[in-house]
């Protein structure tokens, strides 16, 4: 049959269904078991991170529906200054003394105190270290230098905690003329150790993978090495370095274990980095083991949880439409 | 090349010029002259050096971890390679279109303006003056004269690349390199950047890598042929599509092979 002959054919005959052979019957059932398999684990992990965030709030919810904690813990005790007594500081975290003292205020100053010096510590490090790094750094460093950071990366916290109570307490105390070993800025430099390897290797990660057109670009234009670092590959990568940046900044708000070691824990309202801060993930942890089951405090720790949980959702909130306005700029709607 | 004192000097000269990456060698003893506001054309099979040899002219092998060479590469009877060389300043006098456009993710003017920027031009009424003539000069500036703020990547594969062209022309460099400017684009696109070439002839001295043959006719003025990393013949375009001296250079040209 020639060619024509057989097009004329294919057109004119209907197809009939070919029967499915044993072996692709077996192949399209073990997909389905795969598929199955794959889809149950993502839905198991997405589950269990509901269920822990339904733990909490209801633990919190406590604090809203209990005669006797919201008489001892409503929202004015834990936001609003309160008169205990002339002379006596408005602000107080006291939860278990005879009249219990339950502002969130010291905690979030000192929170927001460690926080921010880490962040100021971490992210120009981390930044600038991904940057030459990625731009400046010969072949044979870079492959050095992103293994063994990464390795940092690996340190448990309560080491690096250790070692800022051990090591860097007299130092900073030292160098900076504080009057006490531990406080916010310990702390924050603590933390910076543990959020320099997340935002180094995001970071890094993200300028890597900007084209090297755009560098040979710029290079071609009479561009300098750094020019082209600065204004062409770095504004590439921003979104990643910001995703970096807020990936720090949760591990920052979350860490528990350096600032329960480093910062002192006293519950004052101080704007100085030479005072002592308490944290709000250290609160949790330091009380936690303590606290009586069903009491005001114990519903007043989740509340907290709660709290850090729902900052860091904003910020990623924020980030991440920041972010997506960022790339619609740089790509204008287009890829 | 003519004794004929009315004859345009080189611009640019290549002299014995071997390439290497790491040991293997790209191209081998290659002498060429680039003639002063002429186009000329570098063809010849993949692989073969004629690309390797474009981006030597304004060092931008440098770049590549390993690339070694011999031989000297002459700008205005100076070594681009002496010391009193700034590689910035060569890039600034040699510019470069690539084989991919290759927009900043930046707006169109700051896409044109980023290569007076860097050179120091700060003067913003300067600035969109410069930017509005390599626009118009590149035969894009009608179809993106109400966008210039938005992104250079919205733009089309042509209108992309003859962005790339006028950002390399706006730092107004003696020389522009092109490797493959036309090789992804459709037949109208790749019309209109042959136009361009064929305009920006009168002001700049054009050394065009392409793997198409016609369009090498077209835009040229001279042709050298590349094979296996030597230089086998250059001459003008006409006599080497038309009456070659060599076999292999014949072979390649009709098709034969490549």
């Amino acid at each position: 049959m020639d060619r024509q002959a057989i097009m004329e054919q294919g057109l004119t005959q209907p197809l009939v269904a070919p029967l499915l052979s044993p072996a692709a019957r077996r192949r399209q059932l073990r997909e389905k078991v795969i598929a199955g398999f794959i889809t149950l684990m993502a839905f198991t992990g997405i589950a269990a991170l509901i269920l822990i965030i339904i733990f909490v709030a209801k633990e919190a919810l406590a604090l809203f529906t209990e005669p006797e904690a919201r008489h001892e813990a409503s929202l004015s005790k834990m936001f609003l200054a309160q008169d205990v007594a002339p002379g006596r500081p408005p602000f107080r975290w006291q939860p278990v003394s005879k009249i219990p003292k339950v502002s969130m205020i010291p905690l979030f100053v000192g929170t927001l105190k460690t926080t921010v010096v880490s962040m100021l510590v971490a992210v120009p490090l981390g930044v600038f270290g991904a940057l030459f790094a990625a731009e400046f750094a010969p072949r044979r460093l870079r492959e050095l230098l992103k293994p063994v950071i990464e390795l940092l990366a690996g340190i448990p916290s309560v080491v690096l905690g250790f070692f800022a109570l051990m090591v860097m307490s007299t130092v900073v105390k030292e160098a900076l003329g504080f009057d006490r070993p531990l406080n916010a800025m310990l702390a924050g430099l603590g933390l910076a150790l543990a959020i320099v390897p997340v935002i180094f290797t995001v970071s890094e990660d993200a300028l890597t993978a900007v084209p090297r057109s755009y560098r040979e670009a710029s290079l071609a234009l009479g561009a300098t090495p750094w020019e082209t670092a600065w204004k062409v590959v770095l504004p590439a990568a921003a979104p990643g370095i910001l995703a970096a940046c807020v990936l720090g900044f949760g591990r920052a708000i979350g860490e528990t274990m350096i600032v329960l070691m480093a910062s002192g824990n006293a519950d004052v309202i101080s704007w100085s980095l030479g005072d002592s801060a308490r944290s709000l993930s250290a609160t949790i942890a330091a009380e936690m083991g303590e606290v009586v089951v069903g009491s005001p405090h114990y519903s007043l720790l989740f509340f907290i949880g709660v709290q850090l949980f729902i900052f860091t959702f904003v910020l990623n909130l924020i980030a991440s439409t920041w972010t997506r306005r960022v790339v619609r700029k740089l790509t204008g709607g287009a890829s | 090349m003519s004794l004929n004192p009315n004859a345009p000097r080189p611009k640019m000269e290549a002299r014995e010029l071997t390439l290497r990456y790491g040991t293997k060698a790209a191209i081998q003893k290659v002498s060429l002259a680039i003639l002063d506001r002429r186009v000329t054309a570098l063809i010849g099979p993949s692989g073969c050096g004629k690309s390797t040899f474009l981006r030597a002219l304004n060092r931008m092998n440098d770049l590549i971890p390993g690339a070694n060479h011999t031989g000297s590469i002459l700008l205005d009877d100076t070594d681009i390679h002496d010391r009193s060389v700034d590689v910035v300043d060569l890039r600034r006098r040699v510019g470069m279109v690539f084989q991919k456009s290759n927009p900043f993710p930046k707006s169109i003017f700051e896409n044109v303006a980023y290569g007076l920027r860097v050179g120091g031009m700060k003067d913003k009424s300067a600035l969109e003056q410069r930017v509005e003539k390599s626009l118009r000069g590149a035969a894009l500036w009608d179809e993106v004269k109400d966008r210039l703020h938005e992104s250079a990547l919205g733009l089309s594969g042509g209108q992309q690349q003859r962005l790339c062209i006028a950002r390399a022309m706006a730092v107004e460099p003696q020389v522009l390199l092109m490797d493959e400017p036309a090789s992804a684009l459709d037949p109208i696109a790749t019309a209109k950047i042959e136009e361009l070439i064929h305009e920006l002839k009168a002001t700049y001295t054009i050394a065009i890598v392409t793997h198409n043959m016609q369009q090498a006719a077209r835009v040229s003025d001279r042709t050298a042929f590349f094979y296996m990393g030597e230089l086998v013949e250059c001459g003008a375009t006409e006599q080497i599509f038309t009456n070659p001296r060599e076999k292999r250079t014949e072979d390649y040209v009709t098709g034969k092979f490549g």
